[in-house]
């Protein structure tokens, strides 16, 4: 059992963080990697990425999009309650190096990897750039933080609401216009959002990592649900990633494996509505 | 016991045998109405005194009165027929006491056969030769167990078999020739005392019957259920030459289910605590066996699971329909009221390394973790929608429950037509879920013929009973999807049987131009598994082989870290519960030899 210990709505209602006590999860886990949680007895093996941890408090932070049934329950949990089981660190723990000047993008939830990634590539002592999205005002997370941590950010709205008007691809694009030196792009985000993004680079030739969130049970490798298509290899994200080499990466496929339970998901939340 | 006694076991105790001399072949027996018992009458003389001597004809008592003295311990000088007055001692000798035995005839199983008494009062030997033995024995055929019908069946979760009840296992037991050299307990993996505990059995002892197997397995009613007997003890066993062996599968499972249910599980004497420490990595039949035989050596042991239930394979694989997880549960709780402790969602090589273990205060280390990953057939197409790993496709039903699903969370994989690629028991076990999960038509897809078919027979046979298709000597190629990229055909090709490959089995050759399409909507792969690399990253001088598997040695299970031993699916590949469960214990016993002795030598 995981107390939570702190938790807050990042966004009104469907963007929350929770923090949660896992001392030996928050001493071995490594930015970029995940967690595999389940809240209680009847609920389902759900992959998390981790967007902070604080190893002298023993605790890990989680933020996380109200989307099916089992993140409306997590969003329901108050402090003092607990996560049934937690099992991490899970993918692979890659350790970042000095490429020089990092742009690291993020939509939606995938602001928090994003921000948890670029504290790594930060750590090594490379020069960020941050690029951040949502589709309006209301819905744009860590700021403040992707601020402190970057030396340029920039904000896109979809609807205009704040920042630039318009998506993450045309910030990257006045960047590339202005020339500005990129070594290295990171995307985390919807896989839309991520396909455009490599979409780009690869034109531009920029290396381009992404965080992949396919469809997962065990998290540890044994199960190939979480299976892609990498290079025209199939790789298992739990371990073999959940970062690869996005201009590799076959989105379609992905895309369209991750609705492969799309009904289901709908019934179960349904049935847990009705049922409330 | 004595020996002439059990080899006489094949009449059954309490059985009245019709007497007849040999000479003149009228009937010995005689009605006493003083008594109102049926006697055996004989003539005998001792020290020149002549007088009558009557023995109950029943079978395992041996009453005797006469009317003239006979004191204990003195040999008779003759026995005769009353009738025709000639004498029935011969050559030979008692069994126990070498004393002149006495020849009657009797007549049992629509025959007559010899039957021999001790001369000397008070020796108890009767009984005959193990040729006329094996001449009267009864012929009871194999007992089958009850099982739920098939139409029924298909449609819920139950376990399949309800097992042997009493009186079944009784007559099942007296099938057992309980031979002098018994090949069932050479050829079985952890040499259980199959003929012991089947005499236990006859005995009504069944309590006593399955301590006997727990000696040697820890987990008879897992063994029982899922064993390859088939291929194993009962392959051996004697009877089998001609007609069906004895069902020592049931049986074993009878005995450990009637410990369980009756609450006559003991929990065995711990030795005093040595202060040792032991780390048992992976939960599946080889980690608990482990982490049994070492606490009940005084060690403290905890195990650590990835998943979030202990039990492997056990749990997360075989699905309830044969193995119940109450049964696991409760060799699980078992395992804890012994005082193993068991770490949930803890991964070693993530959580903690191997090297972290030991630096924390454990003293050895087992790595039990199994072969956890999935094979894939690496063909065109295998990633489309509702292509699967019978390692998924189990995972979901059995441990996430996904038949339960919306009251369970997790979803669970459905088609109409479902083809398995595979002919193992994993194979079986997938396309026997998919029939339950309501799939209209599931079909398995072997490469070479019902022969070589790796499951065991009873799954087999069970899933043919339950409407599984077998598509025999039939290979896929590729996958096809529709515009949403779900599978909807498959292409296959046909085999035929070529010269023995490295496995000894014939090598399944593809056959020119018999390509064909197969209509699919959901494909399940059960062709293999290998070893989870998970624990090794955080161990990289764990050597391994080729294939990935821990190289350990036989039978100590030491690997190549000092302190740490492994065994099961991890170092053989995937093979048998049972197979996992004596590598286990082999390795425990290596691993106490080390904790105790002083010196640390690792050779
Ligand atoms: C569907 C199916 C049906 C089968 N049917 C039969 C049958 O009928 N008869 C038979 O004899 N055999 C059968 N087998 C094979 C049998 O189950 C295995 O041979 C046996 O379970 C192996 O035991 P094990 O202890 O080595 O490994 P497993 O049972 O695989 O257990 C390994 C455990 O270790 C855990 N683990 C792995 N890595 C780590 C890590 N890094 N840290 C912590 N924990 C870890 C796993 O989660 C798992 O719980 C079947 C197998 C399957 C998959
Ligand atoms: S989630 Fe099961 S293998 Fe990756």
């Amino acid at each position: 059992m995981h107390t939570i210990i702190d938790r807050r709505e990042l966004t009104k209602g469907d963007m929350i963080s929770i923090t949660v006590e896992a001392p030996a999860i928050a001493k071995k886990i490594h930015p970029g990697q995940f967690v595999v949680l389940r809240v209680n007895e009847t609920g389902e093996r759900t992959p998390l990425t981790v967007a902070y941890k604080d190893e002298v408090h023993g605790t890990i932070t989680i933020i996380f999009q109200v989307l099916g049934k089992t993140t409306a329950m997590l969003a329901s949990l108050k402090i003092g309650d607990a996560i049934k089981d937690l099992v991490g660190p899970l993918g692979c723990d890659e350790r970042f190096t000095k490429v020089g000047t990092v742009v690291g993008i993020g939509g939606g939830s995938g602001i928090a990897v994003l921000h948890h990634i670029m504290q790594g590539y930060a750590e090594v002592g490379n020069t960020l750039i941050g690029i951040i999205g949502a589709r309006e005002k209301a819905l744009l997370i860590l700021e403040d933080e992707m601020e402190a941590l970057c030396e340029r950010l920039l904000v896109t709205t979809d609807d205009g609401s704040y920042g630039m008007h318009g998506l993450v691809t045309d910030a990257l694009s006045r960047l590339v216009e202005e020339q500005v030196h990129i070594d290295q792009v990171v995307a985390v985000g919807p896989l839309i959002m991520m396909r455009a993004v490599c979409e780009m680079t690869k034109l531009y030739e920029i290396p381009t990592l992404v965080s992949l969130n396919p469809i997962m049970v065990d998290g540890t490798g044994m199960c190939g649900g979480c299976r892609v298509t990498v290079g025209g290899e199939t790789k298992f994200a739990c371990v073999d990633g959940p970062h690869f080499d996005g201009h590799k990466v076959d989105f379609d496929e992905l895309m369209q494996r991750n609705m492969m339970y799309a009904r289901d998901e709908r019934t179960s939340l349904l049935t847990s509505i009705r049922a409330r | 016991m004595k020996k002439s006694e059990n080899e006489s076991r094949s009449i059954l105790a309490g059985t009245e045998l019709s007497t007849f001399c040999p000479h003149c072949h009228q009937a010995l027996n005689v009605f006493d109405p003083a008594t109102r018992k049926i006697w055996v009458r004989l003539a005998v003389s001792v020290h020149g005194a002549k007088g009558e001597l009557l023995l109950s004809p029943q079978f395992d008592v041996f009453e005797r009165q006469a009317d003239i003295e006979l004191s204990e311990g003195i040999v008779v000088d003759d026995l005769s027929c009353p009738r025709c007055g000639e004498s029935l001692v011969e050559q030979q000798a008692c069994e126990e006491c070498g004393s002149p035995a006495a020849r009657l005839v009797i007549y049992a199983q629509s025959k007559l056969v010899d039957f021999s008494i001790c001369t000397k009062v008070g020796c108890h030997w009767h009984g005959m030769s193990r040729a006329d033995q094996a001449k009267i024995k009864p012929k009871v055929s194999r007992q089958k167990k009850p099982e739920q019908d098939a139409l029924l069946r298909i449609r819920n979760f139950n376990e399949v078999s309800y097992g042997l009840d009493r009186e079944l296992a009784l007559v099942e037991a007296s099938r057992c020739l309980d031979c002098k050299k018994p090949a069932c307990i050479a050829a079985c993996p952890v040499e259980v005392d199959i003929p012991g505990f089947i005499r236990l059995i006859r005995e009504g002892n069944f309590v006593e019957a399955a301590r006997l197997v727990k000696q040697k397995n820890a987990l008879p009613a897992v063994c029982g259920r899922v064993c390859p007997q088939d291929d194993q003890c009962e392959k051996a066993c004697l009877l089998g030459k001609k007609e069906e062996p004895v069902a020592i599968g049931n049986l074993e499972r009878f005995v450990a289910d009637f410990e369980r249910e009756t609450d006559s599980v003991a929990i065995p004497r711990k030795a005093p605590p040595t202060g040792k420490r032991v780390a048992v990595v992976g939960s599946g039949p080889a980690g608990l066996t482990m982490a049994a035989d070492m606490v009940t050596k005084g060690h403290s042991v905890t195990v650590f699971e990835s998943l979030h239930k202990p039990g492997g394979v056990l749990v997360y694989g075989i699905p309830e329909f044969r193995l119940p997880k109450a049964i696991v549960e409760s060799e699980i709780d078992y395992l804890r009221r012994l005082g193993v402790k068991i770490e949930l969602n803890s991964i070693v090589g993530r959580l903690y390394t191997i090297e972290e273990l030991f630096a924390s205060g454990y003293d050895a280390v087992f790595v039990g973790t199994g072969a956890g990953l999935p094979v894939f057939m690496k063909l065109p197409g295998e990633n489309l929608c509702n292509i699967l790993s019978a390692n998924e496709y189990l995972t979901r039903i059995n441990l996430m429950k996904a038949y339960a699903f919306p009251e369970y969370d997790t979803p669970a994989p459905r088609g109409r037509q479902v083809a398995v690629l595979g002919g193992g028991n994993v194979a079986m076990d997938c396309a026997r879920t998919a029939v339950r999960m309501g799939s209209r038509e599931v079909s398995i897809i072997y490469r070479r013929t019902r022969d070589e078919m790796p499951a065991r027979t009873e799954e087999t046979e069970h899933a043919e009973q339950e409407g599984v298709k077998f598509r025999l000597l039939t290979n896929p190629i590729r996958f096809i999807g529709d515009d949403r990229r779900w599978v909807k055909q498959m292409e296959c090709v046909q085999m035929q049987l070529g010269e023995p490959d490295a496995s000894g089995r014939p090598r399944p050759i593809p056959r020119a131009g018999s390509n064909f399409l197969m209509d699919v909507d959901m494909v399940i792969v059960a062709v293999g598994a290998g070893p989870n690399p998970v624990l090794f990253s955080g161990s990289p001088d764990l050597e391994r082989t080729d294939r990935g598997y821990v190289k350990a040695y036989t039978p100590s299970g030491r690997t190549s870290i000092p302190g740490v031993w492994a065994g099961g699916d991890i170092v053989t590949g995937s093979a048998t519960v049972i197979l996992a469960m004596g590598a286990a214990r082999q390795a425990a016993n290596d691993m106490h030899a080390y904790l105790m002795d002083g010196k640390k030598e690792w050779v």
